[in-house]
């Protein structure tokens, strides 16, 4: 199982590296989100700091359809997803080789996102441990929901518009759980981040589980 | 099949007709919520429909769909019909908890961890019917659906507890909480009973409608197969 | 290896569907494992269906099938690993280079990946053709390296759909001649055609498809005994 998701982020990895899809299109598209977040808002920079955690999330959670959807379109067209269908590899391994090169992208593009929020919209951050494991958790839980539901959503003329609607209902709560954590990372006194970082753990495992044990049968078509 | 129909039709028309007689004429008014009151003989009979019974029916057949051994394509219509019309009950639930809300907290919609989380199902269970409509084999169809119903289920706590945690001031659920019983008594309490039948029964019945109409539907479909079949064949003869 | 009583291909009354549509509306067939067939036939006849059904990538609808001894629909997933299908479109990573096609698929099917460089050697891709991203190169040079997946990998069943169509003459005599080696070392070979003069010879077996089904039956021009430049 690992052997093939080794394999398969290596190939969706490699693929990237050469196309540069997320560079150039999905990590300008979060960057562009922040601005366009401010523009709506206002430049009073109390507001948007106060904004910052969901503004934040939500950046992420539209980067990471985006970013989900390419990820769909390396598998390619019809004849390579029935040439990778011919090799017999071990459809979990395939799941996890996805989430795994996905995963790389989002840290990547939470990172800039992180820095594009503290410097452009004056976030001071007290409680760093908290914020990044809030990124990392969620960043598993995205990736593995995004690439179940990119496989469920099928061929590629439909998934465009068909994922976000699927996906992104389901990734409510960690927009809930993200903006509750980074929000509890910025002003300590506002509760304890943990309980927010305990929803993100049951949702990235349970995704991740449900992706091993569901993904053979999902792509049987 | 058409029996049972029949016989679930005329039940749960005579029982929501009952319940409607108790509800509005019989039943007396509150002493806190007044004429207000009797959306208790609808709205959570309403809800507990939408949010249990239709989705636990959809997320039970799905994964009975899935398992190897029970797996059938009754069970994908099955699961299909009850989101359907689980979507229907969902839809009356918020709009008659939007209308119970108006007066009692003065605004037609709060951001309260039960409406939140009831309307968050109520999209997800609308991508379930948007992912049907996504042409497909009829077997690769009901696989995608029932992976994503029991998907959509799993999300369900989850979406629960963070909404719960994120934000609440919705009344704790009324039949279950004790310290209400005393509140709700005698022919009130009757009357909730029946509705929650009620409304068990009309769902029933409107799910096995949906059913059977799906089966026919398929079943036409069959004879067009062998219809096309039969032509197919005729065309290699022929040439 | 194989059980030598069961033949390699064993379709009876095959039926699969396109949605709706019955694509294969019962196909018969019957093909020993190393021989070579030929399938003939009009667009929409079904031949790249028949491709697609005993590589198990369509479901068995309804009849009996068994291909290398898995039996369909059941034993799709294991029949798959031994099939390699060559199709127009190559089904590889345009970005990728074709060595870098080569290897990951050589990974995947658990085989040296080492083996990339020779069959590309043999197909003729090298050099600078050989380091440049698959979406640049041209039709026929991308079919070359679909070639050399299929020789690196050495699949029990080859399946070819309208492998001569659109390349020039050195490519066409060297599919021909890839074929024929595949059969010698033991492959069943299935390939569609629309030119008939290229395609006979290297046959066994010729069948003609119409409407779904197999209309026609006939014995080609290969022979075993010889090598192919003698048919040509």
């Amino acid at each position: 199982m690992w052997r093939d998701a080794v394999l398969i982020a290596g190939r969706d990895l490699r693929i990237e590296a050469r196309s540069r899809v997320a560079l150039w299109q999905v990590l300008p598209f979060a960057v562009l989100t922040l601005l366009l977040f401010a523009f709506a808002l206002g430049p009073r920079p109390g507001l948007l700091a106060q904004s910052a955690p969901g503004l934040f999330w939500l950046a992420v959670l539209f980067s990471s359809v985006l970013a989900a959807q390419r990820s769909m379109a390396i598998e390619g067209s019809g004849a390579t997803r029935d040439s990778v269908r011919l090799l017999g590899l071990d459809p979990a391994g395939v799941f996890l080789g996805k989430v795994l090169a996905l995963l790389a992208e989002m840290v990547a593009l939470e990172a800039v996102l992180l820095g594009g929020v503290v410097l452009l919209f004056h976030v001071t951050v007290t409680s760093w441990g908290v914020l990044i494991g809030a990124c990392l958790l969620a960043a598993v839980g995205l990736c593995t929901a995004n690439v179940l539901y990119g496989s469920l959503a099928g061929e590629a003329r439909m998934r465009a518009t068909l994922l976000p609607v699927l996906v992104l209902p389901v990734v409510a709560p960690v927009l809930i759980a993200g903006s509750k954590a980074f929000s509890a990372s910025v002003a300590p006194g506002s509760g304890s981040g943990a309980r927010w970082l305990g929803i993100l753990v049951v949702f990235a495992v349970v995704y991740s589980a449900m992706g091993v044990a569901l993904y053979g049968p999902l792509e049987e078509s | 099949m058409r029996r049972t129909l029949t016989i679930l039709g005329v039940a749960s028309v005579a029982l929501v007709a009952l319940d409607v007689i108790l509800g509005l004429w019989v039943t007396p008014p509150d002493a806190d919520q007044g004429e207000l009151v009797r959306l208790v003989y609808l709205h959570p009979a309403l809800a507990w429909v939408a949010l249990y019974l239709a989705f636990g029916m959809a997320a039970l057949c799905a994964v009975l769909y899935l398992w190897p051994r029970t797996r059938s394509m009754r069970f994908d219509r099955l699961s299909a019909s009850a989101v359907e019309v689980g979507v229907v009950f969902i839809g009356l639930t918020l709009i008659t908890g939007s209308i119970w809300g108006r007066p009692t907290w003065g605004v037609w919609w709060t951001w309260d961890a039960r409406l939140t989380s009831t309307a968050l199902l109520g999209v997800l269970f609308l991508g379930y019917l948007a992912l049907r409509r996504v042409p497909a084999d009829p077997e690769v169809r009901a696989r995608r659906c029932a992976i994503a119903a029991i998907f959509a289920a799993v999300d369900v706590p989850i979406v629960h507890f963070s909404v719960v945690w994120w934000q609440t001031l919705h009344q704790g659920a009324t039949v279950l909480n004790p310290n209400l019983t005393p509140t709700i008594h005698g022919l009130m309490a009757w009357t909730l009973l029946l509705s929650f039948i009620a409304f068990t029964t009309l769902f029933a019945w409107m799910v096995l409608m949906r059913f059977q109409i799906e089966e026919l539907r398929e079943s036409g479909e069959d004879v067009e197969l062998t219809r096309a079949l039969e032509a197919r064949r005729a065309e290699g003869v022929a040439s | 290896m194989t059980n030598p009583m069961a033949p390699a291909i064993y379709l009876r009354s095959a039926v699969a569907l396109a949605g709706r549509f019955p694509v294969l509306a019962g196909v018969d067939l019957d093909l020993d494992e190393g021989s070579v067939c030929v399938v003939l036939g009009a667009n929409g006849a079904g031949k790249t269906s028949l491709l697609r059904l005993l590589a198990g990538l369509v479901p068995l609808a309804s009849g009996e099938g068994a291909v290398l001894d898995c039996s369909l629909p059941g034993q799709a997933r294991d029949l798959r690993q031994h099939v390699g299908l060559l199709g127009h479109d190559v089904g590889l990573y345009d970005d990728l280079r074709p060595a870098e096609n080569l290897r990951f698929v050589l990974k995947a099917s658990r085989l040296d990946p080492g083996l990339s460089d020779d069959a590309l050697a043999r197909v003729g891709i090298t050099g600078r053709t050989a380091s440049t991203p698959l979406g640049q190169l041209s039709a026929g040079q991308r079919r070359r390296v679909g070639l050399a997946l299929l020789l690196a990998r050495r699949p029990r069943l080859w399946l070819l759909d309208e492998p001569h169509a659109s390349l020039d003459e050195p490519t066409r005599d060297l599919v021909s001649e890839l074929t024929e080696e595949a059969a010698r070392g033991g492959a069943t070979v299935v390939a569609t055609s629309h030119e008939p003069d290229l395609a006979i010879p290297m046959a066994d077996t010729v069948v003609t498809m119409s409407g779904g089904i197999i209309a026609t039956r006939a014995p080609g021009g290969r022979r075993g005994d010889r090598g192919w430049s003698d048919v040509a």
